[in-house]
């Protein structure tokens, strides 16, 4: 007799039909709950191990070694590999420090009724949609100088701003008072408070921010589709053109009917995949670490 | 005062007018590019109204309720598109709202720590998919599959419903607003689940000791407690669906019209911009585009700063009752 029957014996409620339908409730919400994890579990599952699937047969030396084809021949996504990279990185150089200028500014200096000013104004600039972002940077810049990887960079800058700049807000004020006010107190300035004290502390919960915005804005599409989509398949390195990106390179693939270009959008997006899955892991990690440190000290 | 002798021990000389500049530059950079950041917000709305003011000029407020678009005619509406929006994210949000809050509340009441942090991780990682990808899937393998089992499906159970009436198509609204879904339940699950991480314990742990079951005390607890919290997610959830154009433009197929059945090609806001602009024929053409997207900017914002509203209403009336 297990523990739970003896306990149902002297249970005066476990004979009323109304507890047992009350029970039977609780187990039905209970099996919904834990199907609906399976489903968004399996959802991930299935997307993954079709794009490893469809890809994985593609890939090789040349996939990597070559840029795109032009007719017939077995192509690659070098030239998009090396147009993502620049982009990216340079997106990244404009918005980092500008996203962490702000976030200082916000948890360091700024009053109640500015900080909440900033804050939604970041909340909103991140809800501002992507494809949307690339028309400015259309109507700003690339109407009358035509397409440049310079300005695709520019429009992920404005996607990546608003993420990096509210998570390291959100862990600059996470970083204890008591080191703020020991290094004033020992005549610290301000800014080399922030600079020396509260930025080293936050440094992790900051790198995270950043690779998490690196991962999304490496698979934006629709930005560049406005700014840097017109383009040769060549390798280069010429920022001030237009070059091939991997985001766009799947999508204009994924539209072309030859099973030839489908199987290379399945390569191409089994690479960029693969890229974002190891950023979030990378994210995970410092940020484990990170909470790690600041639990033992 | 004047006969103090020096203290050996004195902290030698502070300079302060070096300090003092030190702080304001830095705190005149940081202002600077926060205001920057704003006045990024303020042109991005002032250069998307200013592109489209031409096709503002010419159509008007009609623009919104005229249905067609066809450029060799010069006719062009917005209504094809602001349907197909609402259409393919309502459905969206109808399917992932019930959904997430079923996720989030198996990741905080029912699942262990062991369980639910992998699970939490893996529901995150759905959101990294770019949107690029999962529109590939959708067109390639989601789509057809869509189209030859689930629509049938429908179609011979629910025929009856003019929704679900008509032909099976592998581009179309269904599978659009089926991709929109896997987008927005990580979103609005992480919502959800920090919300009933929050949810107080003594308010559930009484609610348990005066009888109630598991499913009660959430239902009668941790929901009324979250309920503001969820519509913010929802209203989030939507906004991100409102604003996704490329996953849309892969697997919706560029329809004209508005059909009362989910099955054919529709088109919304921002896919309709994705899809055409690069090949928009005529600069009335380009401006009716920059049209559409000056609507969905504003629809965009809207809801976004309403579940910003939202949330921080919420938030003051917690500090109140907390303190």
């Amino acid at each position: 007799m297990s523990v739970a029957e003896i306990r149902d014996q002297y249970d005066i409620t476990a004979g009323s039909s109304n507890l047992r339908r009350r029970r039977r409730t609780e187990k039905a919400v209970s099996a919904v709950a834990i199907l609906s994890a399976l489903f968004a579990v399996m959802l991930l599952a299935l997307v993954l191990g079709t794009v490893l699937f469809k890809g994985i047969s593609q890939i090789d030396m040349d996939f990597f070694t070559k840029p795109a084809a032009l007719f017939g021949e077995k192509g690659g996504i070098a030239d998009a590999l090396i147009g993502s990279a620049l982009i990216v990185a340079m997106a990244t150089i404009l918005a980092v420090p500008i996203a962490i200028l702000v976030a200082i500014y916000i948890a360091e200096y700024a009053g109640p009724k500015a900080a909440s000013f900033f804050r939604v104004m970041l909340d909103v600039l991140n809800g501002v949609p992507a494809i949307i972002v690339g028309i400015f940077i259309y109507g700003m810049l690339v109407v009358g100088h035509g397409q440049s990887s310079v300005y695709g960079a520019m429009a992920l800058a404005i996607l990546m701003i608003p993420m990096v700049a509210r998570a390291t807000q959100e862990i600059l004020e996470l970083v204890p008072r008591h080191l703020r006010e020991a290094s004033l107190a020992l005549g610290m300035p301000r800014w080399r408070t922030v600079y020396s004290i509260v930025l080293p502390t936050a440094i992790g919960g900051i790198l995270t921010g950043v690779v998490i915005a690196v991962a999304r804005v490496a698979g934006e599409t629709a930005p560049l589709l406005f700014t840097s989509s017109i383009t040769q398949n060549q390798i280069s390195f010429d920022v001030h053109n237009a070059l091939p990106t991997l985001p766009i390179r799947i999508f204009t693939l994924s539209e072309s009917p030859s099973p030839d270009d489908q199987a290379a959008a399945w390569a191409a997006a089994l690479v960029l995949i693969a890229f974002v899955l190891v950023m979030n892991i990378v994210a995970k990690t410092i940020a484990g670490r990170k909470r790690k440190s600041l639990e033992g000290g | 005062m004047s006969t103090v002798t020096p203290d050996p021990l004195a902290p030698a000389p502070i300079d302060r007018q070096g300090i003092r500049f030190g702080d304001v530059l830095f705190k005149g950079v940081a202002l600077v590019a926060a205001i920057g950041v704003a006045a990024v917000l303020g042109s991005i709305a002032y250069k998307v109204f200013a592109l489209a003011w031409p096709a503002i000029q010419e159509f008007g407020l009609s623009f919104i309720w005229t249905q067609g678009w066809n450029p060799n005619a010069n006719v062009y509406g917005a209504l094809v598109f602001i349907y197909g929006t609402v259409v393919t994210s309502v459905i969206a949000l109808l399917l992932a709202t019930p959904l997430s809050i079923a996720i989030a509340l198996f990741l905080t009441e029912i699942a262990p720590g062991r369980v639910a942090a992998p699970i939490a991780t893996m529901v995150e990682l759905l959101a990294a998919i770019p949107s690029v990808v999962l529109g590939l899937w959708g067109i390639l393998v989601f789509g057809p599959c869509v189209a030859s089992h689930l629509e049938p499906f429908l179609n011979t159970w629910f025929g009856f419903l003019p929704i679900f009436s008509g032909d099976p198509s592998q581009a179309g609204v269904l599978p659009a607003a089926l991709v929109l879904t896997i987008m927005i339940i990580p979103i609005t699950s992480a919502i959800c689940r920090e919300l009933f991480s929050r949810v107080p314990r003594d308010l559930s742990d009484g609610s348990l000791a005066l009888g109630s079951t598991r499913w009660e005390a959430i239902r009668r607890v941790a929901i009324p407690y979250a309920a503001p919290g969820i519509s913010a997610a929802v209203l989030l959830g939507l906004g991100r669906a409102f604003g996704e154009a490329i996953a849309v433009t892969q697997v919706i197929g560029a329809g004209n019209t508005i059909n009362q059945s989910l099955f054919p090609p529709g088109d919304t806001l921002g896919s309709r911009i994705a899809s055409s602009y690069i090949g928009a024929s005529s600069a009335i053409e380009a401006q009716s585009l920059l049209y559409l997207g000056a609507i969905l900017l504003v629809i965009s914002l809207v809801t976004n700063v309403s579940a910003q509203l939202i949330v921080n209403r919420f938030q003051k009336a917690r500090r109140v009752s907390a303190g």
